[in-house]
């Protein structure tokens, strides 16, 4: 696995790059909309990738409360952080094509507003996982990221309930996107899946190995024989 | 599970006589709720048209913030004396704890709307035009759903650090659809214009979902180590 990981960051950056190539040189330019269009190649693939990585975080912190294995929590924060990251620039790519099509930037419709309140609530679980840094933090955070996920369907229909403005996807019966547009939009969508996996994957590396080290430095306190094998004890990360 | 009931009443009789010996939460609900009234009547100079539409956004949120003053206090209060502790290794059931919790919150949360809702009449010059009874299942579901979310995140949020702020942090993104489907549904009753069905439904999901969630959930809560 250790030695997969740089290619694979090299396949990445070859995927973005040619997803950028096809996105912005390609792709033809949209009748009515213009230019601004071409971030569409970049808002959806961001935000299906929040969305994988918000139920990732949902999965790794279903199964640390389930069987407490530090892995999962690790995956829960690094999918959390990253998932904050790109549903930003899915908040923020967003406005910035609405405002030239829509003429408003923002409007209460029912995907945005869903987004929105996503985004506060992983906020939220970012900042508790910063306020408490206790051993306790991570099943406090995985309780929470179940009450995220239980809010989110409410959220939905709370907003659904009023008109939606979004455009509905585009994709699937009667699409209307043309072939060199559907082909510059997969592969960036392709592009973007495994980018945010790589990060994910990069950030969960890293707090494992921060977890090592704090382990490696309580023993050390203790006065104990350094390193353990294992690093299934649960670590408190007060230790720092 | 034969003792989930005794503990309940119990801990919320005990509450109880706490809160009427000192009123600590009671009173500084009131006078900040009261607080929060004038201080929305300077912002907004509404006439009798306009605030039958804002003052059920208005109103809801005087409650959300008093609220979080009285959530604030209720697990703080079990932390001196280790009384946390001792519920911990007591073999009391940890979900009939947070029931009462929850219940004795909700009662006096419903004791402040009682106070300050013909307040806030008096204040915005209010009159139902549409089914004024319904503001009361609408009134109960809603401070329920702000109450049982609220006392599940302060005890989450109890040995965070500066956990006074942590609190409205955790509750309020979680808190949105609730706070949306109180506010529209007395809008709607205030203003006649339609029916508050979907909303009133929606906050009887939303407390039944996370009734649920809390009481499955608050053992892991407190037991976390």
């Amino acid at each position: 696995m250790k030695r997969a990981f740089p290619i694979l960051w090299v396949v990445t950056v070859l995927l973005l790059a040619y997803g950028l190539y096809q996105a912005l040189v390609v792709a033809p330019t949209e009748a009515t909309m213009g230019p601004v269009q071409r971030i569409f190649y970049y808002h959806v693939p961001c935000a299906w990738t929040a969305f994988c990585l918000f139920f990732t975080n949902l999965f790794a912190s279903v199964v640390y409360l389930i069987w407490k294995n530090n892995k999962a929590d690790s995956l829960a924060v690094a999918s959390a952080e990253v998932g904050v990251m790109f549903c930003t620039i899915v908040l923020i790519t967003g406005p910035i094509w609405a405002r030239p099509v829509w003429g408003i930037w923002w409007t209460w419709d029912v995907r945005l507003t869903t987004t929105l309140v996503l985004w506060l609530i992983y906020v939220s679980y970012l900042m508790l996982r910063r306020f408490s840094d206790t051993a306790q933090t991570p099943v406090l955070a995985a309780v929470l990221a179940v009450f995220g996920a239980l809010d989110v369907p409410l959220v939905y229909f709370s907003i659904w309930f009023f008109r939606t403005q979004h455009p509905q996807p585009v994709m699937g019966k009667g699409g209307s996107l043309a072939p060199a547009m559907l082909h510059a939009f997969l592969i960036n969508l392709l592009a973007f899946s495994v980018f945010g996996a790589m990060i994910c994957w990069s950030r969960f590396r890293l707090e494992t190995l921060k977890r090592e080290v704090e382990q490696a430095h309580a023993m050390e306190s203790l006065g104990g024989p350094g390193v353990p094998e294992t690093t299934s004890l649960p670590l408190s990360r007060s230790a720092r | 599970m034969s003792s989930f009931w005794p503990v309940v009443s119990a801990t919320l009789a005990k509450d109880i006589r706490l809160e009427w010996r000192s009123k600590d939460a009671l009173n500084s609900m009131l006078f900040f709720s009261l607080l929060v009234v004038v201080i929305f009547s300077f912002s907004f100079d509404p006439n009798a048209e306009e605030s039958r539409q804002i003052a059920g956004g208005l109103i809801w949120v005087a409650f959300l913030f008093a609220t979080v003053v009285a959530l604030n206090q209720t697990w703080a209060r079990e932390l001196k004396n280790q009384v946390l502790d001792a519920y911990r290794v007591s073999p009391a059931p940890p979900n009939g704890l947070f029931l009462a919790k929850a219940l004795g919150n909700f009662i006096f949360v419903i004791l402040l709307e009682a106070v300050m809702a013909p307040l806030f009449i008096v204040f915005y010059n209010l009159r139902a035009l549409g089914p004024a009874w319904q503001l009361i299942p609408v009134g109960m579901l809603g401070t329920w759903a702000l109450v049982v979310n609220g006392t599940f995140f302060a005890a989450l949020s109890l040995r965070t650090r500066s956990r006074e702020i942590m609190l409205p942090l955790l509750l309020f993104p979680i808190s949105i659809p609730a706070v949306q489907a109180m506010v529209e549904a007395t809008r709607i009753l205030l203003a006649g214009d339609g029916s508050a069905r979907f909303w009133i439904v929606l906050l009887l999901t939303y407390d039944v979902v996370f009734t649920t969630a809390s009481l499955a959930l608050f053992g892991t809560i407190l037991h976390a180590e």
